[in-house]
């Protein structure tokens, strides 16, 4: 995890999966591109969704941007979702995480102990293939660098805003 | 109420536990007529992905395996690779390796503890709902998972899936500078702790024993963490080397994952058997060091906790003694001369056990002489206990054949749970179902 000092801290970017789930890579795999481009006071962070470790990451922070695997049905491997949630007051809804305890749990247990961002952003695409394995499916992996980029332009509004 | 004598009920995408499954139960003529814990797993990828690499690597892919106790995996594959190449680990960086799977155990066992099982206990269908009433005791639990997340960061480089971490030892060993704060926070999280266990000594629990043959490391003098010798209740004793002789796995048509069976003089012919905390706990109680033991005095444990319902007290005893544990080991740490000692491969095959969170958790690897991986195996706790679970099961549903569909699916949901079951090792992806018919 790349953490700059925290009085500087303004937003973090989690990527949430497991790198031998194919698609569920997804989310790590962007976070791995946007390391060398994110704006400073930025955290980039990788973690598996479970929600205290997420609290943990977005606790007090102006913004979070989680990036994640979905499954949908039917599923379009490689379609984008993003969801925004302004001081969030509800769920997350639409498309629910590939992981046990989902990104709604983390949302409903920060907003009862009072520890959500300021703006959670989710960039979600949709799975093609979440087996045991390396490497993720053509059509997820093709959208990684778009996924990035928006990641990027939401920071970037968020710096200017 | 339902009156009907011949039920089905099924539970998909089982809550609450580490993965999906899920449980079948067929209930004909007012009887249990079969139980099924139902787990897909495509067929032991991580053991098929392990040959032809370097072993060296088996520590870092196998922490891949689950997201909760990667450190268990790392430890086992280390072990196994340093029995195969003829090197040990001593004095402090024997010290470091029990240090970091304290922080494993205090924040899984913290886990699932406050969020995964106490809402069961509460009547709460979650934690977010346990949260919005119990909003300190929640604090709590995340602050114990926070502890153990510290020591993890510190030793392992990070929480999840460490990678610090090597065959031999550590890439970097901390200071004792660097361990001081962590210190101080352990000791804020002590009391913590012990709170944990008088507060879920509170809870209602059900009458239940399960009667199996009880499975669990043993290391003379103290709790077993990071090494050991495996023991049984009924008296067999064995090596590491030895357990592929004493633990079979086979295939069962309704589960892709193995489930295992104990072979040995005087055993159940069933081979069922536990492993986990209470098989731990009921082997080893007299060597918790004195908090820990006091705790579990004062919560009503004796020498030996059978029920699996009272597990949850189990785990509240080991995160006390895995707090007490680190901070002795963080005051007697003298930094190693090196991060790690020299281990050359060499053509053998080697074996290593640990005790993560959920049980012992077995790794074997034959290394060739140019250093790859020529063959895995790997048993996770879940597989070996899937034979048990589902005996008790069977048991607990006949006692409860009165309920509705409904509360009978939750308490099934609630007794797997007691065994926090981590599906994401032994398997993936798991659904409860139960037929009266």
């Amino acid at each position: 995890m790349t953490v700059p000092q925290a009085s500087c801290r303004r937003a973090v970017v989690i990527g949430v999966g497991n790198e031998f789930r194919r698609d569920d890579a997804a989310g790590p795999a962007v976070v791995a591109v946007l390391a060398r481009q994110v704006p400073a006071g930025v955290t980039l962070a990788v973690n598996d969704g479970e929600p205290a470790r997420m609290i943990e990451a977005w606790a007090g922070l102006p913004l979070a941007i989680v990036v994640d695997a979905v499954r949908a049905e039917p599923a379009v491997p490689g379609r984008l979702h993003r969801l925004v949630l302004d001081h969030p007051a509800i769920g997350v809804g639409g498309p629910v995480s590939s992981h046990g305890l989902g990104l709604d749990d983390a949302v409903g247990l920060g907003r009862a102990l009072d520890r959500m961002p300021g703006r959670l952003i989710v960039h979600a695409v949709e799975a093609g293939d979440l087996g045991q394995g390396a490497g993720l499916t053509p059509a997820v992996a093709a959208v990684i660098d778009t996924l990035a980029a928006a990641v990027l332009r939401d920071l970037r509004s968020q710096r200017s805003a | 109420m339902t009156h009907r004598r011949d039920r089905t009920l099924v539970a998909r995408g089982l809550a609450r536990v580490e993965g999906e499954g899920a449980m079948y139960v067929l209930v004909t003529d007012g009887r249990v007529a079969e139980v099924r814990l139902d787990i897909y797993e495509p067929p032991r990828f991580f053991e098929a992905f392990l040959r032809g690499r370097a072993f060296t690597e088996p520590p870092d892919i196998t922490a891949r395996v689950c997201g909760i106790c990667p450190v268990a995996y790392q430890t086992s594959a280390c072990r196994a690779i340093e029995d195969a190449c003829g090197a040990e680990l001593d004095g402090p960086l024997a010290d470091l390796r029990r240090l970091l799977y304290c922080g494993e155990w205090i924040g899984s066992h913290a886990l699932h503890i406050y969020m995964l099982h106490a809402p069961d206990f509460l009547g709460y269908p979650g934690i977010v709902e346990m949260a919005a009433e119990h909003r300190e005791v929640v604090e709590r639990g995340l602050a114990l998972r926070s502890a153990g997340n510290a020591i993890m960061e510190l030793l392992g480089g990070r929480s999840i899936h460490p990678v610090n971490v090597r065959v031999g030892g550590f890439y970097r060993a901390p200071s004792r500078g660097e361990l001081a704060p962590l210190a101080r926070q352990l000791r804020g999280a002590l009391p913590l702790a012990l709170d944990t266990v008088r507060w879920v000594a509170g809870f209602d629990f059900p009458d239940f024993t399960c009667p199996h043959e009880l499975l669990a490391l043993a290391d003379p003098g103290r709790y077993p963490i990071e090494r050991g010798t495996v023991a049984t209740s009924g008296g067999l004793a064995f090596a590491a080397a030895e357990f592929e002789q004493h633990v079979v796995e086979e295939q069962v048509p309704h589960s892709t994952a193995l489930h295992a069976r104990l072979t040995g003089n005087g055993l159940d012919a069933s081979g069922r058997y536990l492993t986990g905390p209470l098989a731990r706990y009921t082997l080893n109680s007299g060597s918790l060091p004195p908090l820990a033991a006091h705790a579990a005095a004062e919560a009503g444990l004796g020498p030996e906790c059978r029920n699996p319902f009272r597990s949850i007290i189990v785990r509240a005893v080991e995160i006390v003694c895995a707090i007490e544990e680190a901070l002795r080991l963080i005051e007697d740490y003298r930094p190693p001369a090196r991060p790690a000692v020299a281990v050359t491969a060499r053509a053998a095959t080697g074996y290593g056990v640990s005790e993560a969170p959920r049980g012992v958790l077995y790794h074997r690897y034959e290394i060739h002489a140019d250093g790859t991986i020529a063959s895995a195996r790997i048993v996770p706790p879940t597989s070996q206990n899937q034979r048990a679970i589902e005996d008790d099961l069977r048991r607990f549903v006949a006692d409860r054949l009165d309920f509705d569909d409904e509360r009978l699916t939750g308490a099934c949901e609630q007794a797997i749970r007691n065994y926090d079951p981590c599906i994401s090792c032994a398997t993936h992806f798991l659904d409860l179902r139960i037929d009266r018919r």
